[in-house]
Protein backbone atom coordinates (compact mmCIF):
# COMPACT_ATOMS: atom_id res chain seq x y z
CA UNK A 1 0.00 0.00 0.00
CA UNK A 2 1.37 3.69 -0.86
CA UNK A 3 1.14 6.32 1.92
CA UNK A 4 -1.67 8.12 -0.48
CA UNK A 5 -3.35 4.83 -0.40
CA UNK A 6 -3.10 4.35 3.36
CA UNK A 7 -6.23 6.64 5.32
CA UNK A 8 -5.69 4.39 8.22
CA UNK A 9 -1.92 5.75 9.15
CA UNK A 10 -3.75 9.52 7.77
CA UNK A 11 -6.20 9.35 10.61
CA UNK A 12 -3.51 8.19 13.06
CA UNK A 13 -1.58 10.92 12.13
CA UNK A 14 -3.90 13.97 12.15
CA UNK A 15 -5.74 12.41 14.97
CA UNK A 16 -3.00 12.57 17.20
CA UNK A 17 -0.92 15.81 16.36
CA UNK A 18 -4.68 17.26 16.49
CA UNK A 19 -4.83 16.46 20.20
CA UNK A 20 -1.59 16.99 20.62
CA UNK A 21 -1.72 21.00 21.66
CA UNK A 22 -4.83 19.94 24.18
CA UNK A 23 -2.40 17.43 25.71
CA UNK A 24 0.46 19.79 26.10
CA UNK A 25 -1.63 22.81 27.40
CA UNK A 26 -3.32 19.90 29.71
CA UNK A 27 0.00 18.95 31.03
CA UNK A 28 1.64 22.20 31.38
CA UNK A 29 -1.52 23.57 33.38
CA UNK A 30 -0.52 20.41 35.51
CA UNK A 31 2.26 20.96 36.13
CA UNK A 32 1.68 24.55 36.55
CA UNK A 33 3.84 25.51 33.56
CA UNK A 34 1.67 28.02 32.13
CA UNK A 35 3.35 31.33 32.74
CA UNK A 36 2.33 34.03 35.49
CA UNK A 37 -1.06 34.30 33.42
CA UNK A 38 -2.34 30.66 32.54
CA UNK A 39 -5.75 32.38 31.79
CA UNK A 40 -4.60 34.61 29.35
CA UNK A 41 -1.95 32.05 27.50
CA UNK A 42 -4.91 29.45 27.16
CA UNK A 43 -7.79 31.48 26.02
CA UNK A 44 -4.64 33.17 23.11
CA UNK A 45 -3.78 29.39 22.84
CA UNK A 46 -6.74 27.74 22.03
CA UNK A 47 -8.19 31.03 19.66
CA UNK A 48 -5.05 30.60 17.58
CA UNK A 49 -5.42 26.81 17.40
CA UNK A 50 -8.96 27.28 16.11
CA UNK A 51 -7.96 29.52 13.37
CA UNK A 52 -4.44 27.46 12.62
CA UNK A 53 -7.51 24.81 11.78
CA UNK A 54 -9.63 26.55 9.88
CA UNK A 55 -6.75 27.96 7.58
CA UNK A 56 -5.50 23.94 7.52
CA UNK A 57 -9.09 23.31 6.28
CA UNK A 58 -8.50 25.43 3.57
CA UNK A 59 -5.41 24.80 2.17
CA UNK A 60 -7.12 21.25 1.62
CA UNK A 61 -8.55 22.05 -1.67
CA UNK A 62 -5.13 24.26 -3.03
CA UNK A 63 -3.08 21.45 -2.22
CA UNK A 64 -5.27 18.88 -4.04
CA UNK A 65 -5.27 20.74 -7.29
CA UNK A 66 -1.86 21.88 -7.55
CA UNK A 67 -0.15 18.38 -5.99
CA UNK A 68 -2.97 16.03 -6.62
CA UNK A 69 -3.11 15.29 -3.43
CA UNK A 70 -6.27 14.06 -3.40
CA UNK A 71 -6.19 11.83 -0.05
CA UNK A 72 -5.93 15.22 1.93
CA UNK A 73 -9.68 15.23 1.28
CA UNK A 74 -10.86 12.37 3.76
CA UNK A 75 -9.12 14.29 6.53
CA UNK A 76 -10.45 17.91 6.03
CA UNK A 77 -13.38 16.94 7.90
CA UNK A 78 -11.41 15.89 11.13
CA UNK A 79 -9.46 19.42 10.78
CA UNK A 80 -12.78 21.28 10.72
CA UNK A 81 -13.76 19.59 13.88
CA UNK A 82 -10.52 20.16 15.74
CA UNK A 83 -10.93 23.64 14.52
CA UNK A 84 -14.95 23.52 16.62
CA UNK A 85 -13.55 21.87 19.33
CA UNK A 86 -10.39 24.38 19.93
CA UNK A 87 -13.01 26.98 19.24
CA UNK A 88 -15.74 25.79 21.93
CA UNK A 89 -12.60 25.35 24.51
CA UNK A 90 -11.71 29.44 23.93
CA UNK A 91 -15.34 30.31 23.94
CA UNK A 92 -15.30 28.17 27.53
CA UNK A 93 -12.33 29.78 28.58
CA UNK A 94 -14.60 33.08 27.81
CA UNK A 95 -17.23 31.92 29.64
CA UNK A 96 -15.59 30.57 32.57
CA UNK A 97 -12.78 33.61 33.09
CA UNK A 98 -13.92 36.36 31.42
CA UNK A 99 -18.06 36.23 32.43
CA UNK A 100 -17.57 34.74 35.77
CA UNK A 101 -20.09 31.86 34.87
CA UNK A 102 -22.82 35.14 34.61
CA UNK A 103 -24.17 33.60 31.62
CA UNK A 104 -26.98 36.40 31.58
CA UNK A 105 -24.06 39.48 31.24
CA UNK A 106 -23.65 37.81 27.49
CA UNK A 107 -25.88 39.40 25.08
CA UNK A 108 -24.91 42.57 27.01
CA UNK A 109 -21.15 41.81 26.48
CA UNK A 110 -22.00 40.84 22.74
CA UNK A 111 -24.02 44.49 22.21
CA UNK A 112 -20.98 46.18 23.63
CA UNK A 113 -17.70 44.76 22.40
CA UNK A 114 -17.26 44.68 18.67
CA UNK A 115 -14.79 42.11 18.45
CA UNK A 116 -16.76 39.59 20.98
CA UNK A 117 -19.80 40.05 18.97
CA UNK A 118 -17.69 38.76 15.77
CA UNK A 119 -15.81 36.20 17.47
CA UNK A 120 -19.90 34.69 18.62
CA UNK A 121 -21.04 34.93 15.37
CA UNK A 122 -18.07 33.08 14.34
CA UNK A 123 -18.14 30.27 16.33
CA UNK A 124 -22.01 30.16 15.91
CA UNK A 125 -21.63 29.71 12.27
CA UNK A 126 -19.34 26.84 13.06
CA UNK A 127 -22.24 24.58 14.75
CA UNK A 128 -24.20 23.64 11.99
CA UNK A 129 -20.74 22.59 10.08
CA UNK A 130 -19.97 20.25 13.15
CA UNK A 131 -23.39 19.06 13.10
CA UNK A 132 -23.34 18.34 9.47
CA UNK A 133 -20.16 16.46 9.65
CA UNK A 134 -21.13 12.80 9.50
CA UNK A 135 -21.34 10.46 6.27
CA UNK A 136 -25.25 10.43 7.13
CA UNK A 137 -25.45 13.95 7.65
CA UNK A 138 -24.08 14.27 3.48
CA UNK A 139 -26.30 11.84 2.06
CA UNK A 140 -29.41 13.32 4.27
CA UNK A 141 -28.66 17.19 2.33
CA UNK A 142 -26.86 15.65 -0.44
CA UNK A 143 -23.08 16.78 -2.06
CA UNK A 144 -23.56 20.03 -3.35
CA UNK A 145 -26.18 21.07 -0.95
CA UNK A 146 -23.79 20.09 1.48
CA UNK A 147 -20.81 22.08 -0.13
CA UNK A 148 -21.97 25.12 0.00
CA UNK A 149 -23.06 24.90 3.40
CA UNK A 150 -19.78 24.05 4.19
CA UNK A 151 -18.68 27.19 2.41
CA UNK A 152 -19.47 29.29 5.13
CA UNK A 153 -15.84 28.11 6.08
CA UNK A 154 -15.15 31.44 4.48
CA UNK A 155 -16.68 33.50 6.24
CA UNK A 156 -15.98 31.89 9.78
CA UNK A 157 -12.04 32.28 9.06
CA UNK A 158 -12.14 35.95 8.08
CA UNK A 159 -14.70 36.51 10.84
CA UNK A 160 -11.80 35.04 13.31
CA UNK A 161 -8.77 36.48 11.50
CA UNK A 162 -10.60 40.03 12.11
CA UNK A 163 -11.70 38.88 15.75
CA UNK A 164 -8.21 38.52 16.17
CA UNK A 165 -7.07 41.79 14.82
CA UNK A 166 -9.44 43.87 16.69
CA UNK A 167 -8.30 42.51 20.13
CA UNK A 168 -4.52 42.88 20.11
CA UNK A 169 -3.53 46.26 21.77
CA UNK A 170 -0.89 47.55 18.85
CA UNK A 171 1.53 44.96 17.78
CA UNK A 172 -0.38 43.00 15.10
CA UNK A 173 1.97 40.89 13.41
CA UNK A 174 0.31 37.96 14.28
CA UNK A 175 -3.31 38.63 13.29
CA UNK A 176 -1.19 40.18 10.18
CA UNK A 177 0.42 36.58 9.19
CA UNK A 178 -3.58 34.97 9.36
CA UNK A 179 -5.13 37.87 6.95
CA UNK A 180 -2.49 37.25 4.41
CA UNK A 181 -1.94 33.49 4.49
CA UNK A 182 -5.91 33.46 4.42
CA UNK A 183 -5.63 36.43 1.60
CA UNK A 184 -3.74 33.87 -0.22
CA UNK A 185 -6.10 30.99 0.23
CA UNK A 186 -9.05 32.76 -0.64
CA UNK A 187 -7.34 34.68 -3.66
CA UNK A 188 -6.37 31.06 -5.17
CA UNK A 189 -10.06 30.13 -5.39
CA UNK A 190 -11.25 33.23 -6.72
CA UNK A 191 -8.31 32.46 -9.69
CA UNK A 192 -9.50 29.21 -10.16
CA UNK A 193 -12.84 30.03 -10.13
CA UNK A 194 -12.12 32.33 -12.81
CA UNK A 195 -9.87 30.02 -14.81
CA UNK A 196 -12.99 27.38 -14.74
CA UNK A 197 -15.69 29.80 -15.82
CA UNK A 198 -13.04 30.27 -19.09
CA UNK A 199 -13.27 26.71 -19.03
CA UNK A 200 -9.99 25.46 -18.15
CA UNK A 201 -9.08 23.69 -15.14
CA UNK A 202 -8.34 23.69 -12.11
CA UNK A 203 -11.87 23.63 -10.35
CA UNK A 204 -12.45 25.63 -7.09
CA UNK A 205 -14.50 24.28 -4.51
CA UNK B 1 14.61 -30.50 7.73
CA UNK B 2 12.25 -28.50 6.70
CA UNK B 3 11.71 -28.16 3.45
CA UNK B 4 11.39 -24.44 1.42
CA UNK B 5 11.01 -25.20 -1.77
CA UNK B 6 8.04 -24.02 -2.34
CA UNK B 7 9.18 -20.71 -1.03
CA UNK B 8 12.33 -19.11 -2.81
CA UNK B 9 13.94 -17.33 -0.34
CA UNK B 10 14.65 -14.67 -3.21
CA UNK B 11 10.72 -13.71 -2.76
CA UNK B 12 10.60 -13.56 1.06
CA UNK B 13 13.34 -11.12 1.44
CA UNK B 14 12.43 -8.29 -0.54
CA UNK B 15 8.72 -8.52 1.07
CA UNK B 16 10.56 -7.87 4.54
CA UNK B 17 12.76 -5.52 3.24
CA UNK B 18 9.77 -3.94 2.16
CA UNK B 19 7.58 -3.83 5.22
CA UNK B 20 10.90 -2.72 7.23
CA UNK B 21 11.18 0.27 4.87
CA UNK B 22 7.42 1.15 5.56
CA UNK B 23 7.57 0.88 9.18
CA UNK B 24 11.10 2.69 9.55
CA UNK B 25 9.26 5.67 7.12
CA UNK B 26 5.78 5.43 9.51
CA UNK B 27 7.92 5.86 12.53
CA UNK B 28 10.19 8.87 10.66
CA UNK B 29 6.67 10.32 9.89
CA UNK B 30 5.35 9.74 13.36
CA UNK B 31 7.88 11.32 15.02
CA UNK B 32 8.92 14.21 12.74
CA UNK B 33 4.78 15.20 12.92
CA UNK B 34 5.32 15.07 16.68
CA UNK B 35 8.09 16.94 16.94
CA UNK B 36 6.88 19.52 14.36
CA UNK B 37 3.94 19.71 16.37
CA UNK B 38 5.01 19.70 20.00
CA UNK B 39 8.04 22.13 19.05
CA UNK B 40 5.69 24.75 17.57
CA UNK B 41 3.57 24.46 20.97
CA UNK B 42 6.73 25.22 22.84
CA UNK B 43 8.05 28.25 20.63
CA UNK B 44 5.14 29.83 21.46
CA UNK B 45 4.20 28.90 25.27
CA UNK B 46 5.53 31.41 28.29
CA UNK B 47 8.82 29.70 30.06
CA UNK B 48 10.35 32.29 31.48
CA UNK B 49 13.80 31.89 33.63
CA UNK B 50 14.28 34.68 36.02
CA UNK B 51 16.41 34.48 38.69
CA UNK B 52 16.73 37.75 41.47
CA UNK B 53 20.63 38.67 40.31
CA UNK B 54 20.33 42.70 41.58
CA UNK B 55 22.48 44.29 43.75
CA UNK B 56 20.99 44.37 47.49
CA UNK B 57 19.56 48.12 48.27
CA UNK B 58 19.55 49.42 52.06
CA UNK B 59 16.02 50.71 52.80
CA UNK B 60 15.16 52.86 55.93
CA UNK B 61 11.83 51.05 57.24
CA UNK B 62 8.46 53.51 57.52
CA UNK B 63 6.54 51.09 59.55
CA UNK B 64 2.98 53.56 59.96
CA UNK B 65 2.94 54.09 56.22
CA UNK B 66 2.85 50.63 54.83
CA UNK B 67 0.72 49.12 56.71
CA UNK B 68 -2.26 51.04 54.85
CA UNK B 69 -0.83 50.44 51.41
CA UNK B 70 -1.32 46.73 50.49
CA UNK B 71 -2.85 45.23 54.00
CA UNK B 72 -2.54 41.56 54.55
CA UNK B 73 -2.43 41.01 50.42
CA UNK B 74 -0.36 38.22 49.30
CA UNK B 75 2.89 39.51 47.30
CA UNK B 76 3.69 37.84 44.30
CA UNK B 77 6.29 36.28 43.45
CA UNK B 78 9.78 37.29 42.21
CA UNK B 79 8.92 35.00 39.02
CA UNK B 80 5.53 36.38 38.33
CA UNK B 81 6.99 40.06 38.88
CA UNK B 82 10.01 39.51 36.39
CA UNK B 83 8.66 37.09 33.88
CA UNK B 84 5.46 38.59 32.69
CA UNK B 85 5.79 42.32 31.72
CA UNK B 86 4.99 44.92 29.41
CA UNK B 87 7.83 46.49 27.88
CA UNK B 88 6.86 46.73 24.30
CA UNK B 89 10.76 47.93 23.49
CA UNK B 90 11.89 44.27 23.69
CA UNK B 91 8.87 42.51 22.82
CA UNK B 92 5.22 42.16 23.10
CA UNK B 93 5.23 39.40 24.12
CA UNK B 94 4.75 38.75 28.24
CA UNK B 95 6.67 36.57 28.96
CA UNK B 96 9.29 36.86 26.45
CA UNK B 97 10.35 40.24 27.59
CA UNK B 98 12.60 39.01 30.20
CA UNK B 99 15.10 36.99 27.96
CA UNK B 100 14.97 39.59 25.23
CA UNK B 101 16.11 42.24 27.72
CA UNK B 102 18.91 39.81 29.27
CA UNK B 103 21.79 41.99 27.65
CA UNK B 104 19.86 45.63 28.36
CA UNK B 105 22.68 47.92 29.32
CA UNK B 106 21.94 49.96 32.31
CA UNK B 107 25.09 50.82 33.42
CA UNK B 108 26.54 54.05 32.81
CA UNK B 109 23.02 55.54 32.97
CA UNK B 110 21.77 58.97 33.76
CA UNK B 111 18.99 60.91 34.06
CA UNK B 112 18.87 64.73 32.39
CA UNK B 113 16.25 66.75 35.04
CA UNK B 114 15.37 69.80 33.16
CA UNK B 115 12.69 72.68 31.44
CA UNK B 116 10.89 74.63 34.23
CA UNK B 117 13.49 74.57 36.65
CA UNK B 118 15.91 76.56 38.35
CA UNK B 119 18.57 74.27 39.06
CA UNK B 120 18.60 71.79 35.76
CA UNK B 121 20.85 68.59 36.57
CA UNK B 122 22.07 65.27 35.26
CA UNK B 123 22.15 62.46 37.56
CA UNK B 124 24.19 59.63 37.26
CA UNK B 125 22.91 56.19 38.84
CA UNK B 126 25.26 56.35 41.94
CA UNK B 127 23.55 59.47 42.41
CA UNK B 128 19.82 57.98 42.39
CA UNK B 129 21.12 55.35 44.66
CA UNK B 130 22.17 58.32 46.78
CA UNK B 131 18.88 58.94 47.43
CA UNK B 132 17.06 57.10 50.98
CA UNK B 133 15.61 54.34 49.45
CA UNK B 134 12.15 53.12 51.11
CA UNK B 135 10.10 49.72 50.12
CA UNK B 136 6.92 50.40 49.50
CA UNK B 137 4.51 47.20 48.58
CA UNK B 138 1.94 48.30 46.32
CA UNK B 139 -0.86 47.07 44.48
CA UNK B 140 -0.01 47.34 40.80
CA UNK B 141 -3.09 47.14 37.72
CA UNK B 142 -2.18 46.81 34.49
CA UNK B 143 -4.81 48.19 32.03
CA UNK B 144 -5.65 44.87 29.95
CA UNK B 145 -7.43 43.45 33.80
CA UNK B 146 -4.46 41.28 35.23
CA UNK B 147 -2.91 42.64 38.87
CA UNK B 148 0.24 42.30 41.08
CA UNK B 149 1.48 43.15 44.72
CA UNK B 150 4.82 44.35 44.33
CA UNK B 151 7.35 44.93 46.51
CA UNK B 152 9.34 48.29 45.30
CA UNK B 153 12.21 49.97 46.80
CA UNK B 154 12.66 53.21 46.06
CA UNK B 155 12.51 56.53 46.63
CA UNK B 156 9.38 59.37 46.32
CA UNK B 157 9.70 61.54 43.17
CA UNK B 158 9.19 64.71 45.07
CA UNK B 159 12.82 63.89 47.09
CA UNK B 160 14.48 64.06 43.63
CA UNK B 161 11.74 67.16 42.01
CA UNK B 162 12.20 69.34 45.04
CA UNK B 163 16.08 69.12 44.35
CA UNK B 164 15.78 70.39 40.83
CA UNK B 165 13.14 73.23 42.25
CA UNK B 166 10.41 73.38 40.03
CA UNK B 167 9.59 76.76 38.60
CA UNK B 168 6.23 78.58 40.14
CA UNK B 169 4.89 78.45 36.30
CA UNK B 170 5.51 74.55 36.25
CA UNK B 171 2.47 72.62 36.20
CA UNK B 172 3.36 68.98 34.46
CA UNK B 173 5.91 66.98 34.78
CA UNK B 174 7.18 64.72 31.02
CA UNK B 175 9.15 61.38 31.54
CA UNK B 176 10.78 59.65 28.52
CA UNK B 177 12.67 56.00 28.19
CA UNK B 178 15.80 55.26 27.00
CA UNK B 179 15.41 53.91 23.52
CA UNK B 180 18.40 52.81 21.07
CA UNK B 181 16.74 50.32 18.23
CA UNK B 182 20.19 48.42 18.00
CA UNK B 183 19.56 47.24 21.93
CA UNK B 184 15.76 47.18 21.17
CA UNK B 185 15.33 45.30 17.85
CA UNK B 186 12.22 44.20 18.58
CA UNK B 187 10.72 47.34 18.94
CA UNK B 188 9.70 47.64 14.90
CA UNK B 189 6.51 45.15 15.92
CA UNK B 190 5.92 47.16 18.50
CA UNK B 191 3.33 49.52 16.45
CA UNK B 192 3.36 52.39 18.94
CA UNK B 193 5.58 55.32 18.37
CA UNK B 194 9.05 55.15 20.64
CA UNK B 195 10.45 56.46 22.84
CA UNK B 196 8.05 56.15 24.73
CA UNK B 197 7.09 58.83 26.74
CA UNK B 198 4.68 59.48 29.66
CA UNK B 199 3.39 62.12 32.31
CA UNK B 200 1.80 63.45 35.14
CA UNK B 201 0.61 66.67 36.54
CA UNK B 202 3.20 68.09 39.18
CA UNK B 203 0.58 67.80 41.84
CA UNK B 204 0.30 63.88 40.70
CA UNK B 205 3.86 64.25 41.16
CA UNK B 206 5.10 65.58 43.73
CA UNK B 207 2.15 63.55 45.79
CA UNK B 208 4.49 60.73 48.66
CA UNK B 209 3.11 57.60 46.81
CA UNK B 210 4.65 58.21 43.85
CA UNK B 211 7.42 56.57 43.39
CA UNK B 212 11.03 56.37 41.68
CA UNK B 213 12.18 52.96 41.84
CA UNK B 214 15.27 51.51 41.56
CA UNK B 215 14.81 47.81 43.01
CA UNK B 216 12.44 45.24 43.68
CA UNK B 217 12.39 42.35 46.41
CA UNK B 218 15.09 44.42 47.85
CA UNK B 219 17.69 44.39 44.94
CA UNK B 220 18.22 46.46 41.80
CA UNK B 221 15.83 46.61 39.24
CA UNK B 222 15.58 43.24 36.78
CA UNK B 223 16.24 44.85 33.29
CA UNK B 224 12.61 43.69 32.37
CA UNK B 225 10.94 45.59 34.82
CA UNK B 226 12.48 49.34 33.88
CA UNK B 227 15.94 49.20 35.22
CA UNK B 228 18.18 50.85 36.27
CA UNK B 229 15.36 53.31 37.58
CA UNK B 230 11.22 53.64 36.49
CA UNK B 231 8.14 55.72 38.01
CA UNK B 232 5.54 54.37 40.04
CA UNK B 233 2.64 55.62 40.49
CA UNK B 234 -0.28 52.88 42.20
CA UNK B 235 -3.44 54.54 41.84
CA UNK B 236 -3.08 54.40 37.71
CA UNK B 237 -3.04 52.13 35.31
CA UNK B 238 0.56 50.07 34.53
CA UNK B 239 1.47 52.24 31.65
CA UNK B 240 1.45 55.52 32.92
CA UNK B 241 4.37 53.90 35.19
CA UNK B 242 7.09 54.06 32.44
CA UNK B 243 10.69 52.42 32.39
CA UNK B 244 14.11 53.26 32.28
CA UNK B 245 13.35 56.63 32.67
CA UNK B 246 16.24 59.16 30.68
CA UNK B 247 14.58 62.24 30.94
CA UNK B 248 12.36 64.31 33.31
CA UNK B 249 10.89 67.53 31.84
CA UNK B 250 9.20 69.90 34.17
CA UNK B 251 6.73 71.86 31.72
CA UNK B 252 3.79 74.61 31.41
CA UNK B 253 1.31 72.33 29.60
CA UNK B 254 -0.29 68.60 28.98
CA UNK B 255 2.59 66.57 27.73
CA UNK B 256 1.53 64.07 25.24
CA UNK B 257 1.70 60.60 26.44
CA UNK B 258 2.74 57.27 24.52
CA UNK B 259 -0.56 55.04 24.61
CA UNK B 260 -3.07 58.69 24.05
CA UNK B 261 -0.66 58.90 21.02
CA UNK B 262 -1.73 55.49 20.04
CA UNK B 263 -5.34 55.52 20.53
CA UNK B 264 -6.96 59.11 22.31
CA UNK B 265 -10.29 56.58 22.34
CA UNK B 266 -9.18 54.14 24.57
CA UNK B 267 -6.01 55.39 26.69
CA UNK B 268 -6.69 59.01 28.29
CA UNK B 269 -3.39 61.12 29.92
CA UNK B 270 -4.87 60.70 33.24
CA UNK B 271 -5.86 56.93 33.33
CA UNK B 272 -6.56 56.25 36.64
CA UNK B 273 -7.76 52.90 38.14
CA UNK B 274 -11.46 53.37 37.96
CA UNK B 275 -13.99 50.74 37.64
CA UNK B 276 -16.36 52.34 36.71
CA UNK B 277 -15.35 53.67 33.59
CA UNK B 278 -14.57 50.48 31.01
CA UNK B 279 -11.72 50.48 28.24
CA UNK B 280 -14.07 50.14 25.18
CA UNK B 281 -13.02 46.71 24.59
CA UNK B 282 -13.22 45.22 27.95
CA UNK B 283 -14.44 46.08 31.35
CA UNK B 284 -12.50 47.11 33.73
CA UNK B 285 -14.51 46.73 37.03
CA UNK B 286 -12.61 43.55 38.06
CA UNK B 287 -9.11 42.22 37.73
CA UNK B 288 -7.55 38.63 37.83
CA UNK B 289 -4.51 39.14 39.97
CA UNK B 290 -1.55 36.70 38.80
CA UNK B 291 -1.59 33.87 40.67
CA UNK B 292 -5.12 33.22 41.33
CA UNK B 293 -7.46 31.58 39.00
CA UNK B 294 -10.89 33.70 39.85
CA UNK B 295 -11.35 37.55 39.86
CA UNK B 296 -11.64 40.30 41.87
CA UNK B 297 -13.02 43.52 42.17
CA UNK B 298 -11.15 46.58 40.96
CA UNK B 299 -10.57 49.03 43.87
CA UNK B 300 -11.46 52.98 43.00
CA UNK B 301 -7.97 54.33 42.51
CA UNK B 302 -6.28 51.00 42.94
CA UNK B 303 -7.53 51.16 46.66
CA UNK B 304 -5.63 54.78 47.07
CA UNK B 305 -8.64 56.40 47.33
CA UNK B 306 -8.49 57.95 50.39
CA UNK B 307 -5.05 59.27 49.67
CA UNK B 308 -5.75 60.49 46.40
CA UNK B 309 -8.89 61.37 45.61
CA UNK B 310 -9.16 65.04 46.68
CA UNK B 311 -6.57 65.81 43.73
CA UNK B 312 -9.31 65.17 41.31
CA UNK B 313 -12.37 67.11 43.31
CA UNK B 314 -15.02 68.31 40.85
CA UNK B 315 -13.58 66.47 37.77
CA UNK B 316 -15.89 64.35 35.88
CA UNK B 317 -13.62 61.25 35.51
CA UNK B 318 -15.55 59.62 32.70
CA UNK B 319 -14.21 62.69 30.77
CA UNK B 320 -10.94 62.89 31.90
CA UNK B 321 -10.37 59.09 32.12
Amino acid sequence: MTFSADTRFHRQLFVFNGLLPAVLILIDGWRGKLGANPVEFVTRATGVLTLVFLILTLLVTPLRKMYGWNWLLKQRRLLGLYAFFYGFAHLLTYLAYDRDWQLGTVIGDVYKRPFIAIGMFSFLLMVPLAVTSTNAMIKKLGGPRWAQLHRLTYYITIGGVLHYWIIVKSDVTYPFFFAVVLAVLLGWRVVASIKKARGAAPRAS
Amino acid sequence: MKDRSHIPSSEVTPEETFLNRRFFMKSAIWAGSTLATAGLYRTFSPRPEVANTGAAIATVAEPALQTTLAADEKVNSFTDIAGYNNYYEFSTDKSAVAAKAKNFVTDPWSVQVGGLVQKPRTFDLADLLKFESVERTYRFRCVEGWSMVIPWVGFPLSKLLSQVEPLSSATHVAFETYYDIKQMPDSRYAGIDLPYVEGLRLDEAMHPLTLLATGLYGKTLPNQNGAPVRLVVPWKYGFKSIKSVVKITLMDREPPTTWSLANPGEYGFYSNVNPKVDHPRWSQAHERRIGEMGSRPTLMFNGYAEQVTHLYKGMDLSVDF
